[in-house]
């Protein structure tokens, strides 16, 4: 499969298409980038559209990550839908807190296209 | 929550902290504007930087991360994120000034050891235009000016306490 469906999440517009550049430059077969401001929109987004991955801030406005992680989880339709957390928060301790809420990947900004190559592939398994 | 030990405390090192910065904010320049930052042997003149942004930060590092830039810088930041020239900026400009601050903030505290978890920041604020005064509780100041394309930018991580 490589007709991607993408979901962006960040209070930045200029994030987020920094964030669709570094995916498209890893090779990525998309098809659709959905993009999102906060975790609020960002599930109304999920239940909008078919999503194959979400690339994901932490702090926003309205709706921070990790709580749209948790959320996430319960969305019948997100089921099995990685989610790779792209952010300034880079301690341990949000990493094991994002890694726990049902993330798959953490990736600290400032950030290369090569890491989220690294990052984003794994994840997608047999999608891509 | 925890607490880092005292030998992890971030007031210990302080002398460390401007260095810490300039290396935060060239990191973040390097890999998401691809455009190295100088640090100019002659303080330049810093007139005409009618774009401000801030991040505050809160916890065992309580204070707040200016970045203070002209508007042609601002749109050469933005243009350098987007890919487009600078004159589309427009709008764009401010986000990607406020978002830069923010990685900088973000990268800087990552780098001090113990604060990561114990210190939060706050979404980015950006200010345009130059006739204000910001009046905080500074107990300490760390400023650095910067030149991106040839044109300074400002620096400064304002500590409480």
């Amino acid at each position: 499969m490589d007709n991607l469906c993408i979901l962006i999440v960040d209070d930045s517009s200029v994030m987020r298409k920094i964030v669709e550049r570094s995916l498209r430059q890893a090779g990525l077969g998309i098809s659709q980038v959905v993009e999102a401001g906060n975790g609020a929109e960002a599930l109304t987004a999920v239940e909008q559209n078919k999503i194959d991955l979400v690339l994901c801030d932490i702090n926003m406005p309205v709706m921070d990550g990790l709580e749209f992680v948790k959320q996430l989880s319960t969305v019948e339709k997100a089921k099995g839908v990685p989610v790779v957390m792209i952010t300034t928060e880079g301690s341990e301790g949000h990493v094991v807190q994002a890694l726990s809420a049902g993330a798959r990947g953490y990736i600290r900004k400032p950030f290369t296209a090569d890491q989220v190559k690294e990052h984003v592939l794994p994840v997608l398994g047999g999608k891509q | 929550m925890t607490t880092a030990n005292s030998s992890m405390h971030p007031a210990l090192g302080r002398e460390c902290w401007l260095p810490t910065l300039q290396l935060a904010i060239q990191e973040v320049f390097d890999l998401m504007l691809a455009s190295p930052l100088e640090i100019p042997s002659v303080p330049p003149a810093v007139e005409g930087l009618d774009i401000t942004s801030m991040v505050g930060l809160a916890g065992q590092l309580c204070g707040v991360l200016t970045l203070r830039c002209s508007a042609t810088s601002a749109a050469r930041m933005a243009s350098r994120m987007l890919g487009t020239p600078p004159e589309k900026a427009g709008t764009h400009m401010w986000d990607a000034v406020g978002e830069i601050c923010n990685m900088v903030a973000g990268n800087f505290k990552n780098k001090i050891a113990g604060l990561g978890d114990g210190c939060m920041l706050s979404v980015p604020t950006v200010i345009t235009g130059a006739d204000y005064n910001l009046h905080s509780m500074v107990d300490l100041e760390i400023q650095t000016v910067l030149l991106f394309e040839g044109e300074p930018i400002v620096l400064s991580l304002e500590v409480h306490g």
